[in-house]
């Protein structure tokens, strides 16, 4: 078989807030014999703020983005669902209208770059899923998750809206997504069903309106952990950001305590593969993952 | 030649504001065809099983927008969702309930007042001084049409509203149907208001800032009218008239700019400290517990995008607004 190879987006948090999920992604790439070339060039995707502010540009670096994998003639793979979002959302709306691809090209080609429209764009995690299987992950599992209970956390960006992702996340429904849970399972751990797995996290309004950001997180923390889940599973660094740091927060708002560590997808397969706690970063929780 | 039919398990919510404590289940057990839609199992429960069981129906063709409820947690028209559709997604075990438990009068009626106070706020006509006898016609081009993204065909079913987790948990909040309306006449060439409407719609707690960015609007739409679209839309014209006032959320949005301009990447301690100025003490804890693990980059090791010098250029060149 090919060597699987993609132009890896990391996002700003992979590089910042969040160092483990890029260890971890590097880390369970290695074992699952998948290259990955870091897109450096890349900017920031603009995480739907830039682009409430200005449109236009955030379509030009976002194409600008695309653009450093289509030269390497490699698809995208994302590991955050924001910044999955954004560049599906870019690829979306230039492809579908030739006069704003035009316009946007205009620009990059005052750079010297072109968007085409030439590599797909996925989040890695179903990547794995397409490209892999599920059944050939499931053979290269060495240390099974068999005594988890795991809630899986799907993060609204991967899984709405519908138009943007059904060719990229195996077509799954926003109402009953099943990938993440099929993954739990692949791994042997045992998937906690709960009612806000499909919902937000309420990160986006963190700033401007904590109140209801602090009850989503909260509401999803509970639900989780009244499913008797030992832990909680994320492919969003932006849900694990709120989920996992904010977890004295979201306590005070539904008045009880919520500790639950949560993982990234890619710690969850790094563990199953046989990664050690300091290849996946599981150190840098502040929800202590105290069960490896 | 039979049809083929599918067997169905419905579990269907009662509740009688005026009689009951708790609301409860019925169950009902049917065969169903390829060709029907929600609203004819709920009739056939009405009129063999139940005649009771109360929901609003009207048009029957997804126009009137009075027959909206929830499908195992999808909100749907009744008389557009077909049944076969619905089992492909959810298997044989549907529950029917109303769009919003908390707002049930009986059964799958519910009040939906709460909706329509928050409609009319954003004041869903168009404003203009009418010239009752015109010269000429007052034209209006085809693409000043096509601006107006097709919010005007949104029928007010609710499905937007009663998904919208920002209106969940805060009764504040106005929700994506009223943004949307919003947009439709901010964006109408004829409209005298926008400037007012853009107002109505910055309230903190009320407004478009306090969008979640979930998306649940999006795909709760039956007649596709995209209201966090429209949203976007309306946080655009802030920026674009020149009408952004500072606060949180506008810094929050012109922090990615500033943080993009200077490392390509997002500096996050730098966007939280511009977005709260003072108010950013309350984010200590926060930064704190990030620091102890390792969460939390130094300024001397804030990472950048190579090629930066080519970011900065293309953001001079293609800028298109000011704050």
């Amino acid at each position: 078989m090919k060597k699987l190879k993609y132009a890896l987006f990391t996002g700003c948090t992979a590089k910042e807030s969040t160092p483990e999920q890029f260890m971890s992604t590097m880390a369970i790439a290695d074992k699952l014999g998948i290259e990955l070339v870091v897109l450096n060039e890349a900017s920031c995707c603009g995480a739907s703020h830039l682009q409430d502010y200005d449109d236009f540009l955030s379509l030009v670096l976002n194409a600008r983005n695309i653009c450093y994998a289509e030269s390497r003639g490699l698809d995208m793979v994302t590991i955050c669902n924001t910044c999955q979002l954004n560049e599906a959302m870019t690829k979306h709306r230039l492809d579908s209208d030739p006069a704003l691809k035009e316009r946007v090209n205009v620009k990059l080609r005052e750079v010297g770059l072109e968007y085409k429209g030439t590599s797909k764009i996925q989040h890695f995690m179903y990547a794995i899923i397409e490209d892999i299987g599920l059944d050939v992950l499931k053979s290269k599992v060495t240390k099974p998750l068999t005594q988890f209970n795991i809630a899986p956390f799907y993060g609204c960006h991967n899984i709405r809206p519908t138009e943007l992702h059904h060719d990229v996340n195996g077509g799954e429904s926003p109402y009953n997504p099943t990938s993440l849970d099929e993954l739990i399972e692949a791994c042997g751990g045992v998937s906690v069903d709960y009612a806000e797995k499909n919902k937000c996290c309420g990160f986006h309004i963190d700033l401007q309106s904590p109140k209801t950001s602090n009850i989503m997180a909260g509401k999803a923390l509970a639900g989780a952990i009244d499913g008797n889940s030992d832990w909680m599973v994320t492919p969003c660094p932006l849900c694990h950001l709120k989920l996992d740091i904010q977890q004295p927060n979201a306590s005070k708002a539904m008045g009880r305590e919520l500790k639950l560590p949560v993982l990234h997808v890619q710690q969850m397969i790094g563990l199953a593969l046989g990664c050690t706690p300091q290849e996946l970063g599981l150190k840098h929780h502040v929800a202590k993952v105290n069960f490896v | 030649m039979s049809l083929e039919t599918k067997k169905v398990n419905f579990k269907v919510f009662r509740f009688n504001a005026e009689r009951d404590f708790l609301p409860y289940y019925e169950q009902y057990t049917l065969d169903v065809t390829h060709e029907e839609v929600v609203l004819d199992v709920l009739n056939r429960i009405k009129w063999e099983f139940s005649g009771s069981l109360s929901y609003r129906r009207s048009c029957r063709h997804g126009i009137c927008g009075s027959c909206s409820i929830k499908v195992n947690n999808k909100a749907v028209l009744a008389c557009k969702e077909r049944l076969f559709d619905l089992v492909e997604l959810f298997g044989d075990e549907l529950v029917i309930k109303p769009l919003s438990e908390a707002r049930v009068v009986k059964d799958l009626i519910i009040d939906k007042k709460d909706f329509w106070a928050k409609y009319d706020a954003v004041k869903p006509y168009l404003i203009d001084d009418i010239d009752e006898a015109p010269e000429v016609e007052n034209l209006v081009s085809p693409h000043e049409v096509e601006q107006i993204l097709d919010s005007e065909i949104c029928i007010q079913c609710g499905n937007c509203f009663y998904s919208c987790p920002a209106i969940e948990n805060n009764e504040e909040f106005f929700g994506p149907a009223a943004f949307a309306k919003a947009y439709r006449f901010a964006a109408d060439v004829r409209d005298n208001a926008k400037i007012e409407r853009l107002e109505i719609v910055n309230a903190p707690e009320q407004g478009v800032w306090d969008c979640m960015k979930c998306f649940e609007c999006a795909q709760a739409c039956p007649k596709d009218v995209n209201p966090i679209e429209k949203i976007t839309k309306l946080h655009n014209m802030y920026f674009q008239e020149g009408i952004a006032k500072s606060n949180v959320a506008t810094r929050h949005a012109y922090a990615f700019k500033r943080s993009v301009e200077k490392n390509g990447l997002l500096d996050e301690a730098d966007m939280v400290l511009y977005a709260e100025r003072l108010d950013v003490i309350k984010q200590m804890p926060n930064a704190l517990s990030m620091l102890k693990v390792g969460k939390l980059p130094m300024p001397w090791n804030q990472p950048k995008s190579e090629k930066l010098d080519e970011i900065k250029k293309l953001i001079k060149s293609s800028s298109t607004v000011k704050f």
